[in-house]
């Protein structure tokens, strides 16, 4: 069987309307992330407590809710989650940040709230998690380098095996990614937890995956091709490698998708962010690192420098 | 060829036999035992998957800091006095610089002699000394300030673990942790009810006996009413626990002198007793020799005053010296479980500075369980779609393929049974995503030999140029991705890092079985057609 075969797509002719396709989602993701849903960061991020609650009986949200507010606790925030338990019901319990000296106090707070003003059932906690803001800070920090710190890493890397610019395409295209995975999650309003920036982080590496793929090929028909123009290389390199690109992130993809599917409510973001973000890597690759190259030359053609791009280091 | 062939088959063979070996008995030796308990002997589960406590603790040291200064502030101005040194004052000015002492007052004709005590090794060797108008100023040294902290953090997890043996956790983590300044890591494997690990952990707070100078009083100021309206700078004002009986009173304050007669590692042994006339529970008490000699020099200077049991800054009892106390004591006003809780942290030795929970996480077994079952599912349920996809896809090269995944995952879970590797949620994740990702360098592969078939090149020529061109590829995908866990692995904590884990151990088994494995069997397909014969890819 073969799906792709003798493609001759030119990409480089839609640069504009793939351009349009990426600002579309990025701009809708910041503009959630500034003024709609911000970014929803998960309790590991912003601190707090999340108590995990599992009833014997469907749990009415409002008999939760006035168990609460008889037990003098406010703002919690009740939500009903997706069973892992088919016979038993789920709620999720959340209680913002408070200082760091609660620690297990909030839950203790969350438990006799519920069995004292409680009676509808039975019920047993799950797992409870309480994050204080320092650490929660540290967290937010320490994310954020890491994320940076890969892509550095990748650009590094691409710069040692190919040349500068190619390493730049190439974190511009991930860095795409990351932004409208992470903006997927605000315009959804999930919550964004320490497994996500795992997912994420993974991205940055999967996505790059693709685009090597592409820029490879790239610079070995730069060495054979003289006289064709740099869109015709590009093109046809990502027309040579479209099937190879296609069907590996259709492959993790079929992963992603049955992990997203049975993988259960705790991987539930994680997955997510994996769905959304082999999707956007592998348009990426073709859509923005790629052309970027094209960009480039072009550019320094209109600089009036030497026209030819580099094809890098000789493997 | 021939023989080169059987070679590698071998290899092939063997790896498959040794990392089969190493999923079940990890790298002992071979132990009976059902198919389940092998896997999870060797195999461990991370907590989010067993169920279990997870807590990191942030350690006070500033306070082990302080009461060192506290206590060379005392000895200090003991020791000007010896020499001396007439109506020099010795304090800490700035509350919040626990690590600067000034000297003031020192008149021109002691300079001399001030200027020899600062000078014994006891104070340069911790202090840089600077001159000021009419006295001095003793900042810790870095270098001293780092070792107390580090020895404080050290002493910090011992007493935890000990405490912790003493709940009787199987196999806890207790260590330093990274992500800030002293924090401490807690693990506890099966330990679902989090007020246990509460109540033994949270007790580890800082016990010290302080000489009341004043007080008992309703509130802040009318306890320093009865010192004429200021602190002296050598006393601290301490509120009262809810318990204490002696005052009759929950928010009683005391004024206490700062340095303590005697603190948590002074305690040699105690023990839960009962008072013999009223009933009562107490605790008795063992001083160690030093801190023995001290506490019956102080006594029996000081019949008649009180002293305050503090416990975590808070006055947990007041009693009044009726005699000299040798090395033993008895703390009274307590309940049956505080008085349980305080000889066992006496006995275990207290922390040397208090501690807080920054993050707290607890996982019961069931939820854990059912992680299990939905991580094999979306395993099992992954790994056949994309086998299922290959075969249709590559026919014959598909099943080759397939045999490649599974040496794949053989040797990711050999790896982890091997190293002892910490499976977590995530990590299962890992796993899923290596299936995924390990047959991406096979499709790399297959699509290039393709591509050399269409070209019209021979079928073992094909195979020759699509794994010498894949092979580079297949490298740097392979190096990217391994970056981007590497950083997780550095940066992220528990179950994070175990997906680090899995997805470097399988992208790293993967090139083995992608490109040795798969060439391979190709090797051995082609040997076997006879010339022109195609290949079915």
């Amino acid at each position: 069987m073969e799906l792709f075969r003798d493609i001759n797509i030119d990409w480089l002719g839609k640069k504009w309307y793939l351009l349009a396709f990426s600002l579309v989602f990025s701009v809708a993701g910041i503009f959630s992330m500034l003024f709609w849903h911000k970014i929803p960061y998960g309790v590991d991020f912003k601190g707090g407590t999340q108590v995990h609650v599992s009833f014997d009986r469907t749990p009415s949200e409002d008999r939760i809710r006035s168990a609460f507010d008889a037990a003098g606790i406010k703002d919690a925030k009740i939500q009903a989650v997706r069973g892992d338990q088919a016979a038993r019901p789920e709620v999720l319990i959340s209680l913002p940040e408070k200082s760091d000296a609660t620690g297990f106090d909030a839950r203790a707070a969350v438990l006799s709230a519920l069995q004292a003003n409680y009676h509808d059932g039975g019920f047993k906690v799950e797992s409870s998690q309480t994050i204080g803001p320092t650490a929660g800070e540290q967290l937010r920090h320490q994310a954020l380098f890491a994320t940076l710190y890969s892509l550095l890493g990748m650009l590094v890397y691409l710069w040692f095996r190919f040349e500068l610019i190619y390493g730049v395409a190439a974190v511009v295209a991930v860095f795409h990614d990351t932004l409208i995975t992470i903006g997927a999650f605000s315009l959804t309003n999930q919550e964004i937890t320490l497994t996500v920036v795992a997912a994420i982080l993974t991205l940055v590496g999967y996505s790059m995956n693709d685009t090597i793929v592409v820029f490879d090929r790239i610079r070995e028909n730069l060495a054979t091709a003289r006289r064709e123009t740099l869109s015709t290389v590009v093109n046809r390199s990502i027309n040579q490698t479209l099937s190879r690109t296609i069907l590996t992130s259709g492959l993790t993809f079929l992963t992603v998708l049955s992990l997203y599917l049975f993988g259960g409510e705790v991987l539930h973001g994680f997955s997510f962010a994996l769905v959304v973000g082999i999707l956007i890597g592998t348009y990426s690759s073709i859509a923005v690192a790629a052309p970027m190259l094209v960009a480039y030359q072009d550019w320094r053609i209109a600089k009036g420098k030497a026209a030819s791009l580099p094809g890098g280091k000789r493997a | 060829m021939q023989k080169k062939l059987a070679g590698r088959t071998g290899i092939i063979v063997a790896t498959l036999v040794i990392f089969t070996y190493f999923i079940f008995f990890g790298s002992g030796l071979p132990k009976k035992g059902s198919v389940k308990q092998l896997l999870t002997n060797s195999i461990h589960l991370g907590l989010d998957l067993k169920g279990g406590t997870h807590l990191v603790l942030q350690v006070h040291v500033a306070e082990a800091v302080a009461a060192q200064t506290d206590s060379d502030v005392a000895r200090l101005q003991a020791d000007l006095a010896k020499a001396g040194v007439t109506g020099a004052q010795v304090a800490k000015l700035d509350p919040t610089k626990v690590d600067i002492i000034n000297v003031a007052n020192v008149t021109a004709a002691d300079t001399a002699k001030a200027r020899g005590v600062l000078n014994g090794t006891s104070y340069s060797s911790t202090y840089d000394v600077a001159s000021v108008p009419n006295g001095y100023t003793l900042t810790m040294k870095q270098q001293s300030r780092k070792e107390m902290e580090s020895t404080v953090l050290q002493t910090s997890i011992e007493t935890i673990r000990q405490r912790v043996d003493s709940l009787g956790v199987a196999e806890p983590v207790i260590q330093q942790y990274g992500l800030g300044d002293n924090q401490i890591l807690i693990e506890l494997p099966g330990i679902s009810n989090a007020d246990e690990v509460h109540n033994a952990i949270q007790s580890t707070a800082r016990l010290e006996i302080h000489e009341v100078v004043g007080g008992p009083a309703a509130t802040e100021a009318e306890a320093l009413q009865t010192l004429g309206g200021s602190l002296p700078p050598d006393d601290m004002v301490v509120k009262g626990a809810s318990s204490v009986t002696a005052a009759g009173n929950s928010d009683m304050f005391y004024v206490l002198k700062r340095v303590a007669i005697v603190s948590g590692t002074d305690f040699r042994g105690a023990q839960p007793v009962r008072d013999p006339n009223t009933g009562q529970s107490q605790t008795s008490f063992n001083l160690t020799s030093g801190a023995g000699e001290r506490f019956y020099e102080f006594t029996s200077a000081n019949v008649g005053k009180g002293i305050a049991v503090v416990l975590e800054n808070r006055v947990r009892s007041v009693a009044s010296i009726k005699s000299a106390i040798h090395d033993s004591g008895v703390i009274e006003g307590l309940s049956e479980d505080e008085a349980k809780n305080l000889s066992l942290m006496l006995r275990t030795g207290s922390l040397p500075a208090s501690i807080s929970y920054l993050d707290t996480l607890t996982v019961g077994p069931s939820l854990g369980a059912a992680s299990i079952t939905h991580g094999v599912y979306a395993a099992v349920a992954g790994m056949l779609a994309v086998m299922f996809f290959m075969l249709l896809y590559y026919r014959g090269a598909g099943i080759n393929a397939d045999l490649a995944l599974v040496l794949n995952l053989v040797i990711l879970l050999g790896f982890m049974g091997l190293t002892g590797s910490t499976l977590t949620l995530p990590g299962i994740a890992g796993v899923i995503l290596t299936i995924g990702m390990g047959v991406d360098s096979n499709v790399l592969i297959f699509e290039r030999i393709r591509e050399e078939l269409h070209l019209g090149r021979a079928p073992s020529a094909a195979v020759q140029n699509g794994f010498a061109h894949a092979w580079i590829t297949i490298i740097d995908t392979h190096v990217t991705t391994i970056v981007s866990a590497a950083i997780l692995f550095l940066f992220g904590t528990g179950p994070v890092r175990g997906f680090a884990v899995t997805l470097t151990f399988g992208l790293l088994a993967n090139i083995f079985t992608a490109v040795f494995v798969s060439r391979t069997i190709f090797d051995a397909i082609l040997n076997r057609k006879q010339r022109g014969e195609a290949l079915s890819i």
